[in-house]
């Protein structure tokens, strides 16, 4: 049995705005009976204000599935359509105290139906490239189909890389097995074969050249105004597609994020993370591992 | 009979594991304390134990009709006995190297077989048809002398359909091939008469007959070649190395002793208790079909799919009425795809997602059914209002395209 929240449970058993509203003005479809779960939202917006009147949802799917849509429409009633996009995943998980990791993408999915709603509200087209594939990494929740596109996009040749990139393997190591395959299965791609003995990229990019060029003789403030430097780089682009990273803390080698708008809760928001992570180690000329913010609150909470 | 074990709720999940009889709970437990010497060991403490795991011995070939006590060998769980029997067939035989079996068998099989691929194994998987039945002449058209074992399991733990092992396992003599089957499910529950068949090697699990978990069997037939998967110590005739789980082999051989008692009971009893609640709740749920072989499969189980609902959701709200059952969806699992022996016979994701499994023991009461029977209906009913794929009488037309996701 799934160790469901109390919460989780509480919106599963009476779920809040069950069934389509009436006069509805947006509808969001996501999800399909293959996937094993589907999620339709109907929203009331009022064309004034854009503050959505009411919300309901209609989903097949497991307890969290039921829950996460009725956390959901909790959430967003009364807000207007701009606040209501940001509500990330993770404030959907949060608002029901958790959800198991094999269970997070039932929280993606309610994101997603609220996008899908307010495209059909402008007259958008929205589309989503989100693809998933079996969970591998369950401390994390890193699915193999985000483990494959970030070995092909890196050019990852070890554990250690998927590690590093996707934080999957990082946890209790049992899934080493898995990721070990994955890469054996995207290195024959390009004719490559693993090798587990191979040296990882980290490793590799701290050679001396780029050490001498970099980080040497740098104050701890120097160093946290260049990785500044580098996020504002960035943050253009990610404004671009409405989002926005934020530096909380620099620990070490490590530096925690704040993913905010579009960016937070994104299923893409790894890739984001380990696209910065790798221009701040080019920068410096030394290995930063890049974390969520929430990783911090973790860390905080566990010391 | 069996009445007045209260359980705090309604246990119908007996192929997941079953409760340990409290006749072989207290058969048990001595062999924790006052008779807890080594069976190996020269003096008094051990002696006791030896002549305990001796009669359990003969209880379990009692059970599956074996000719020499010393074809069975005890493990610690199905999983070990089936890994050990198809792992021993290569390795005796390194000049062969295929195995068939089918696509729906347990994941201890399946996995195994998926692993030793990668090894260079040919593997064949027998394929079902829409109520999960094996084909015999793909089967026989497999049969050569490249292949080194056959493993099919003889009942089938989701939908409890029936292979014809028996049979097929003539077949594979006759073509000079070992044959193995997974009996975890089948064991105590039909009638077995190993010695007068050509089945040579069979795993079962004690769990799934009222003894406890962690103990096992491999039948071995005699004569038939081995190679042992843990070799150490002479334990088990040298065949599994390790000492003896002494409390757990005499709690077997009780549970052997006790199933064999009610081999009859389970086979009307217990088979009717299935099929009132089968019929009670097909009778008054709409948009529900029994899967496997209704005609052809064990006395306890029951397989429905509910179309347009998911299954774990039905569990859980089983489960806030104490009511305990399993899935083929695939939330329960944590995986992407529902139950590989619900898509390996064809049933759509509308219903697979939603198919549950309603496994009886002999413990189970009349009244527990018409209970579950009268919970079930408002259930499905309920989890149908919140599908957006169920409109106010039945399911919507066409649902796929009056549910018209951006991706899916």
């Amino acid at each position: 049995m799934w160790d469901y929240s109390e919460t989780v449970k509480e919106h599963f058993y009476n779920p809040r705005n069950a069934g389509a509203v009436e006069n509805a003005n947006a509808t969001g479809d996501v999800g399909s009976l293959s996937c094993g779960d589907a999620l339709r939202l109907t929203l009331k917006v009022n064309p004034e204000t854009e503050v959505i009147e009411d919300a309901g949802f209609q989903t097949f799917g497991c307890g969290s599935a039921i829950a996460s849509s009725s956390a959901l429409t909790e959430i967003i009633k009364g807000m207007t359509l701009e606040e209501a996009l940001k509500v990330s995943n993770q404030d959907i998980a949060d608002y029901l105290e958790g959800l198991p990791p094999e269970k997070m993408h039932c929280s993606v999915m309610g994101r997603e139906a609220l996008q899908a709603a307010v495209a059909n509200y402008r007259g958008e087209e929205w589309c989503d490239d989100h693809e998933e594939g079996a969970l591998v990494c369950k401390c994390f929740a890193v699915d193999a189909v985000l483990i494959e596109e970030t070995i092909r996009a890196n050019q990852l040749k070890t554990v250690e890389d998927v590690a590093n990139y996707t934080k999957a393997g990082g946890g209790c190591a049992s899934c080493h097995e898995g990721i070990e395959e994955i890469l054996a299965k995207v290195l024959a791609e390009s004719g490559e074969t693993f090798d587990p003995h191979a040296v990882p990229l980290a490793a590799m990019d701290t050679t001396p050249q780029t050490l001498v060029a970099g980080t040497k003789g740098l104050t701890n403030l120097q160093r946290i105004k260049r990785i500044e430097r580098v996020i504002d780089s960035i943050r253009p682009q990610l404004q671009m597609d409405r989002g926005d990273a934020e530096l909380v803390d620099v620990i070490g080698d490590t530096v925690y994020l704040k993913m905010t708008g579009a960016c937070s809760g994104c299923q893409m928001a790894a890739m984001t993370l380990s696209g910065i992570q790798q221009r701040i180690t080019e920068d410096l000329g030394q290995f930063i591992r890049v974390l969520p913010e929430t990783e911090l609150k973790k860390l905080q909470a566990g010391g | 009979m069996m009445k007045g074990i209260s359980l705090g709720g309604i246990y119908l999940d007996n192929n997941a594991t079953t409760m340990v009889d409290p006749a072989v709970v207290e058969c048990m437990l001595p062999y924790f304390t006052e008779q807890f010497g080594n069976p190996s060991s020269m003096h008094a403490f051990g002696n006791k134990v030896g002549h305990a795991i001796k009669q359990a011995r003969k209880q379990v070939q009692q059970l599956l009709g074996a000719e020499h006590d010393s074809e069975i060998i005890f493990t610690s769980c199905g999983t070990e006995s089936d890994s050990t029997a198809i792992i021993s067939a290569l390795k005796a035989q390194p000049e062969r190297n295929e195995i068939i079996t089918t696509v729906v068998e347990h994941p201890a099989v399946l996995s195994l077989c998926e692993n030793l691929e990668k090894d260079g194994y040919k593997v064949h998987y027998l394929k079902v048809d829409e109520k999960g039945r094996l084909d015999l002449d793909e089967y026989r058209k497999l049969l050569s002398d490249k292949v080194a074992v056959v493993s099919v399991m003889w009942a089938n733990n989701e939908s409890g359909t029936l292979f014809p092992v028996v049979e097929m396992a003539e077949l594979a003599n006759a073509a000079g091939i070992m044959f193995h089957t997974d009996a975890v499910q089948a064991v105590g529950k039909i009638p077995m008469d190993l010695k007068n068949t050509k089945i040579d090697m069979l795993s079962l699990s004690g769990h799934k007959l009222h003894a406890p978990k962690g103990i096992g069997v491999l039948y071995l037939r005699r004569g038939v070649r081995f190679r042992p998967l843990l070799r150490g110590g002479h334990q088990e005739r040298g065949r599994r190395a390790g000492t003896e789980n002494t409390a757990s082999i005499v709690a077997l051989g009780k549970a052997a002793e006790m199933a064999q008692e009610h081999l009859a009971y389970e086979n009307t009893q217990v088979a009717a208790l299935r099929d009132r609640l089968e019929q009670g709740i097909m009778n008054v749920v709409p948009h529900a079909f029994v899967t496997g072989d209704p005609s052809n499969r064990l006395p306890n189980t029951c397989n429905i799919a509910f179309e347009f609902v998911e299954g774990e959701a039905i569990l859980m709200l089983l489960n806030k009425q104490g009511i305990a059952a399993s899935s083929g969806s695939a939330c329960t699992s944590g995986s992407l795809e529902p139950s590989h022996v619900m898509r390996a016979m064809g049933i759509p994701y509308t219903a697979a997602h939603g198919s549950i499994r309603l496994s009886l023991s002999r413990y189970n009461t009349l009244e527990e059914v018409e209970n579950v029977i009268a919970a079930v209906p408002p259930i499905i009913a309920q989890l149908r209002k919140l599908s957006p794929y169920w409109g106010e009488n039945g399911p919507v037309t066409e649902p796929e395209k009056m549910f018209a996701p951006a991706y899916a």
